[in-house]
């Protein structure tokens, strides 16, 4: 099996990847759907919560779905239909961030800068591989850019505070979005063409830290370390799901440029920073008093915000990147 | 042909910026005949409101434009007409008129020089041939000069479309909206058959604020409420108070 698998092209490699997600993914969604059809008939009190579960589920499942079909779609149609997908996906998280973030007409300029030159300019350096300047091109030049076109605005209230946010926004929606594609370039000796595989080490790991972090969490509830912030973040479960995510990113070491041990340091780095990134951003929901990004908080379907799916990714992408490309001397 | 695809790529731009969601909290989204009255706080807000209407009502639904920004440029006016189909008011009708938030219409502005309590108190149109006290819609309709501002509205509802107005006049600044002009309790009046909708445009200021071009990507929402129904014997300030409150109220569900 080994043998037939490693003598398969790398294409060959990363569709097989695909079939086994989407055959995955179709286990699962069939495996809910029947046990939906069943808890139909119960109609106790509990099954209120129990249906609220199953929503939940099935908007974790569906965004499955998208996330995958969206990376088939990326890697069948190339790195450049790739890097604009992850720019699409950057564009509306940012839209959501900035939504909830209050700005003041002076910032106008500011904003259409944001994310009509500098996201497109963050994704086409990275398509590019210009990947020095595109490691500084917002932390050093944006940094400055932006509070200038602001100053220019003539509006000093609350600057620093709005400034910041924006700045915030963009660093993680664009800054950090545009390090998954970046992945998709990096070139490891010996290891052409199967960037594809990275990204997905790097999601899978990352959603396995996460599902397993929030299962444990509410299956053994414990002492929430940070309440105010985080009504499930506990250390217990955090370190399972860092373990796990980490677990499993040893056991994908076949599929990686990395020795089992890098592979392993690999994927907690990734988890530590993902877990915690979200924990962050939901101390920024927490703050603008929402429990998701979206549509204002409220939206009526339940359904969080796409900022909330991905905001472990855009925290994790760039320690990640840049770990692998100092160790590995990129 | 043109206008087709004018409006798929304006649908498809608007979307792609502000999401344009409708949150329907008062009533479906009904081809019935309505008038959807909302807060106006940017010239995109018809955009928007148009956007968020689905495909069925958006065909029957056109939107009250200000002739005189929207037909300022031959490109503004063919977007207006051919792709919004929409209604042209003359925002410059009265410009005599004091800055006393009261009808866009002359004969209240004579009763104004009259009587300054008349603007807060006055009734329906005084015209002397009908009885003061309750003129039917029909004669309501039949009153009304030709070259009164909301003449082309009128006509739009009479050939059985549905309207969105903003009754403020114009956008406003502050958070909350100004004080309604009295168009929308005249057109409540001429046709109480017409459903009144109250909606809040929230977040279209911040896309494209005054003075600026280039749109910014911001969610935006249009939350449509309860109708509201103009009482029998009620009067017109208490009336559009109460539409300014249905719309207000929107803010926060």
């Amino acid at each position: 099996m080994n043998q037939f698998l490693r003598n398969l092209t790398a294409t060959q490699q990363i569709g097989a990847l695909f079939l086994v997600v989407f055959g995955i993914l179709s286990i699962v969604t069939v495996w809910a759907f029947v046990r939906n059809l069943r808890e139909h008939a119960s109609d106790d009190p509990e099954a209120e919560a129990r249906a609220l579960e199953a929503k939940r589920f099935w908007g974790l499942l569906k965004t499955s779905w998208v996330m995958a079909t969206v990376f088939w779609v990326g890697w069948v149609l190339g790195e450049t239909v790739a890097t604009v997908l992850f720019a699409i996906v950057g564009f509306f998280a940012l839209r959501e961030f900035i939504t909830l973030s209050p700005t003041r007409r002076g910032d106008h300029r500011s904003l259409v800068l944001a994310f009509f030159v500098v996201l497109p300019l963050q994704f086409w350096l990275v398509g590019s591989k210009h990947f020095d300047l595109f490691t500084v091109f917002i932390p050093v030049y944006v940094f400055l850019a932006l509070p200038v076109v602001s100053a220019l605005a003539n509006d000093p209230q609350r600057f620093l505070e709005r400034n910041a946010k924006l700045q915030w926004g963009i660093m993680v929606c664009v800054y950090g979005m545009s390090h998954v594609p970046a992945l998709l370039l990096l070139d490891f000796p010996g290891y052409r063409d199967k960037g594809a595989f990275l990204v997905f080490f790097l999601v899978f790991v990352v959603q396995t830290c996460m599902l397993v972090q929030h299962l444990l969490g509410r299956r053994f509830p414990h002492k929430p370390v940070a309440p105010q912030v985080s009504q499930s973040f506990q250390w217990t479960s955090w370190l399972a799901g860092v373990a796990a995510g980490g677990l499993a990113g040893g056991l994908l070491t076949f599929i990686t440029p990395f020795k089992p041990g890098q592979a392993l340091g690999m994927a907690l780095l990734a988890c530590v920073a993902g877990s915690l990134g979200h924990l962050v951003m939901k101390a920024l929901k927490r703050d603008r008093g929402i429990t998701s990004w979206g549509m204002q908080g409220m939206s009526v379907t339940g359904a969080g915000g796409l900022l909330d799916r991905v905001d472990a990714l855009c925290f994790a992408a760039p320690v990640f990147f840049h770990s692998a490309r100092w160790y590995f001397g990129l | 042909m043109l206008a087709k695809l004018m409006s798929f790529l304006l649908l498809g731009i608007v979307r792609f910026l502000t999401g344009s969601q409708a949150r329907w909290y008062g009533c479906p989204p009904k081809a019935e005949q309505r008038i959807y009255f909302a807060n106006h706080q940017s010239h995109a807000d018809m955009v928007l409101i148009w956007a968020a209407l689905p495909e069925e009502l958006r065909s029957i639904t056109r939107p009250i434009a200000a002739k005189d920004y929207w037909t300022k440029t031959p490109f503004r006016q063919w977007i207006t007409t051919a792709v919004f189909n929409a209604v042209y008011v003359d925002r410059q009708a009265t410009p005599a008129r004091p800055a006393a938030p009261v009808a866009a219409d002359p004969t209240v502005t004579q009763a104004a020089a009259a009587d300054a309590d008349t603007a807060a108190a006055g009734g329906p149109d005084p015209s002397p041939e009908a009885p003061p006290r309750a003129p039917t819609p029909e004669e309501l309709r039949a009153a009304l000069p030709e070259s009164d501002p909301l003449a082309p509205l009128v006509r739009a509802l009479e050939s059985g479309d549905s309207i969105v107005i903003f009754p403020e006049g114009t956008r406003g600044h502050g958070d909350e909206p100004q004080a309604f002009k009295s168009g929308l309790f005249k057109l409540a009046q001429m046709f109480p058959q017409v459903v009144l909708v109250p909606a809040w445009i929230n977040n279209v200021q911040r896309v494209m604020p005054k003075g600026e071009v280039v749109p910014v990507p911001i969610l935006c929402s249009v939350t449509f409420g309860t109708p509201i129904q103009l009482e029998a014997g009620e009067e017109r300030r208490p009336f559009l108070d109460r539409a300014r409150r249905a719309v207000i109220a929107l803010r926060e569900v």
